[in-house]
């Protein structure tokens, strides 16, 4: 099965997925992103690298924080920039998927930055640009349904290499509702690919898809045991919606059994470094001690977004 | 009538056993004579066969003609083109239609409709239940008399046990056939794709197998109050098998098919978001495949059936989870069985068996076998005949299937239905 987002000479034209990115090209792009980390501090914020692009924010399910990101590294990468919010707009008239993407792509779009509730959509519309001749538009997948969100991944490892230099020695313990976060299998897919030799996932059985181990986990379900001598920890997002119910009887007694408190980090490493990758739950899943703490990364994380998402968009539309 | 003679193909009878190079002679729709001509016999039409083997028209248990509810884009005409294309001679179809086939009006229209249309014969499966709500019982007894073979819920939820308990007492006192897919639909609820490592890698809503089990269970527990005669169709799991196998040597009166592609696909051909791989129930592991095909080879499946489902292709072209799901395979159903057998080295009588005299026995039709003075359904098939399955060489209105591009073997030649050449190449 050929993987879309490389074409016949292995080059990423599409980023869809962490899953089956050969090494060179996760390290190329973080190494891209160093680059592009001084960006935001010049006087001028801006590189000339897509200067007469059009970007298309595709965003089929509302986002501010990725969808602003994505703005801003386009924009940097002097861009024009074009925000949908789709969702309100043509769906709820009944057009279809590609049918959008085929009008948007008659407006000379040279990137498509996609956003949607349904996993796999990307993929989608990466396949139908590929059959309809319009292979020259290129597709970064900004989050889709539970399966992937990987400039996050990408992101997330820019901040874990900047902060422990290399994945080889690290253990990395992903906490929270790993069954329905993209970012958690981004986050496993890339670390496994970057040769990181324990990645751990620790949560409830509710909140675990079945079958996890078989993306090279090792699973757990309490956080002293999960946490003891990690040198990264990743907090996920709980949505409100799975609080209350089958999943999970309450947020109280999540946090009491997986929020990230002082007394919990204390099981990692004493360096360890402490992750989120927003919009936080303080009080559900991450104790404001955390989170404001000297461990925690999560503002810088942001930051360096900004600069990998460049990366992104000027790998893949072909610089 | 046209009187026809098949001459010298190698005719083969699963439900006897009969096999052998010989003579076919049929006359007013019926197979008069095997074997020598007799004495008062001129044929008008002589098939030659030498190369090829004659069996008994295919009984598919279960496919979707889209009518009542698709009249506009003249789907029976195309489907039961297809059907007789594929071998089909006798075709079940499923009462999921728009509307549903609960009532004798409906069910007479669509006999009419396909009686003037030169396909296979046409036996519906009445809904079980009104609307399939899962709720009233249908006039099963009335249904029956205006040509419903079975009573079946299709792929539509029967969740209130009680309703499910009654339907198998009131089908048990007429001694109809109730047909059901087991389910607990609230294990299955959102789920899109076998839970396994493919939807937890995909980020998709799983569906468990211990939904089918539980289904199941419920089931044939169901069958042992009332005894009713029950037909467990589509099953997907290995533990579901292993539970029909001791059903049935428990002496349950049940029976169980699968759809034909479960028997080659798994949970990894979804690949990156095949959206022809979105079926119901879905693609299970390859130790389900491997039970799947060890069931077929013992016995313990009694059927194999198309699941036909013709689908559009916008409906298709949508995000895996919102992908209306379905294969369009009556065309497949034969060189899809013959390519299991002979991967499985199966003998091809025992193969044919699944898709003929087995099947219809299975729904108690009369069909499905060779003898003198039986209804001259028969095929001409060439079984080591490779050929591509493209979507323009499909007569089926629906070219979703996830086997484009496969090299399969068998070809349906000739397709007769009553003594009359229907489909021919």
């Amino acid at each position: 099965m050929k993987n879309p987002q490389l074409n016949s000479n292995g080059e990423l034209t599409h980023l869809l997925s962490i899953e089956g990115l050969p090494k060179s090209i996760i390290e190329h792009i973080l190494t891209t992103a160093d680059a592009f980390a001084s960006v935001g501090d010049r006087e001028v914020k801006k590189v000339p690298l897509l200067r007469g692009k059009s970007v298309f924010n595709l965003f089929f399910e509302n986002s501010t924080r990725t969808r602003t990101t994505f703005e801003i590294a386009a924009k940097r990468l002097s861009a024009d920039v074009i925000n949908l919010n789709i969702n309100a707009s043509s769906t709820s008239k009944g057009e279809s998927l590609l049918d959008t993407v085929d009008n948007l792509a008659a407006m000379q779009a040279d990137m498509f930055v996609v956003r949607h509730a349904q996993s796999g959509a990307p993929y989608l519309i990466a396949e139908h640009l590929i059959r309809t001749n319009a292979q020259h538009i290129h597709v970064v997948n900004a989050g889709d349904g539970r399966h992937a969100h990987p400039t996050q991944g990408l992101l997330d490892m820019y901040t874990i290499r900047h902060y422990k230099k290399d994945f080889t020695g690290l253990t990395v313990a992903i906490v929270g509702d790993i069954l329905h976060s993209r970012v958690a299998r981004s986050d496993i897919h890339a670390l496994t690919t970057l040769g990181c030799p324990e990645v751990r996932v620790i949560g409830p059985r509710t909140l675990l898809p079945s079958h996890v181990e078989q993306m090279g986990v090792k699973v757990f379900h309490d956080m002293a045991e999960g946490l003891k001598g990690v040198d990264v920890v990743i907090m996920l997002r709980l949505q409100n919606e799975r609080m209350n119910g089958a999943l999970l009887p309450s947020a109280q007694e999540f946090f009491k059994s997986y929020g990230l408190t002082p007394e919990k980090l204390a099981h990692a490493k004493p360096d360890a470094i402490v992750m989120h990758p927003g919009p936080m739950n303080r009080g559900v899943e991450i104790d404001s001690a955390v989170a404001d703490g000297k461990q925690a990364v999560i503002l810088p994380q942001v930051t360096f977004g900004i600069a990998v998402r460049m990366a992104v968009m000027s790998i893949v539309a072909g610089n | 009538m046209n009187k026809i003679l098949i001459q010298g193909g190698r005719v083969i009878d699963p439900a006897s056993g009969f096999d052998a190079v010989t003579d076919v002679h049929i006359a007013d729709g019926k197979i008069t004579h095997i074997g020598v001509k007799p004495g008062d016999f001129s044929a008008e039409t002589t098939i030659d066969a030498k190369g090829l083997i004659v069996a008994p028209g295919v009984v598919d248990l279960c496919a979707r003609l889209r009518e009542p509810g698709q009249e506009f884009k003249n789907a029976l005409a195309s489907e039961m083109h297809a059907a007789v294309a594929g071998g089909i001679t006798s075709l079940v179809c499923s009462p999921d239609t728009d509307p549903v086939l609960d009532e004798p009006g409906l069910v007479e229209m669509l006999r009419f409709r396909a009686k003037n249309l030169r396909g296979p014969r046409v036996f519906p499966a009445g809904a079980l239940t009104v609307d399939l709500k899962g709720e009233k019982l249908t006039e099963m007894a009335e249904l029956r008399e205006h040509g419903c073979i079975a009573f079946s819920q299709a792929d539509a939820p029967l969740d209130d046990t009680q309703v499910m308990l009654r339907a198998m007492q009131y089908a048990a006192t007429h001694g109809f056939t109730v047909v059901l897919r087991p389910d607990d639909t609230w294990l299955a609820r959102d789920g899109v794709a076998h839970e396994g490592q493919v939807a937890a890698r995909l980020g998709l809503a799983p569906i468990p197998p211990a939904a089918e089990i539980i289904g199941l269970l419920r089931i044939l527990e169901l069958v042992r109050v009332t005894q009713a005669r029950v037909h467990l169709a589509r099953l997907s799991t290995a533990r579901s098998l292993d539970l029909i196998r001791a059903a049935k040597a428990d002496g349950l009166p049940v029976s169980c098919d699968v759809a034909v592609h479960h028997i080659h696909l798994t949970e990894l051909d979804i690949g990156f978001f095949n959206s022809q791989c979105r079926v119901v129930p879905p693609f299970r592991d390859g130790r389900d495949r491997a039970a799947i095909r060890a069931a077929l080879a013992d016995g313990t499946i009694d059927a194999i059936c198309s699941d036909h489902a013709p689908v559009d292709e916008d409906e298709k072209a949508l995000p895996f989870g919102e992908a209306v799901p379905g294969v369009t395979a009556v065309e497949l159903l034969v060189p899809l069985t013959l390519k299991w057998a002979q991967e499985e080295k199966i003998e091809l009588k025992r193969a044919l068996a699944l898709i003929t005299s087995s099947a219809a026995r299975a729904l108690g039709l009369a069909y499905g076998h060779i003898t003198t003075g039986g209804p001259a359904d028969l095929i001409l098939l060439a079984p080591e005949e490779f050929w591509k399955v493209q979507a323009s060489s499909l007569l089926s209105q629906g070219k979703n299937t996830p086997f484009i591009g496969y090299e399969l073997p068998g070809r349906v030649r000739q397709t007769l239905v009553a003594g009359v050449v229907v489909h021919s190449v």
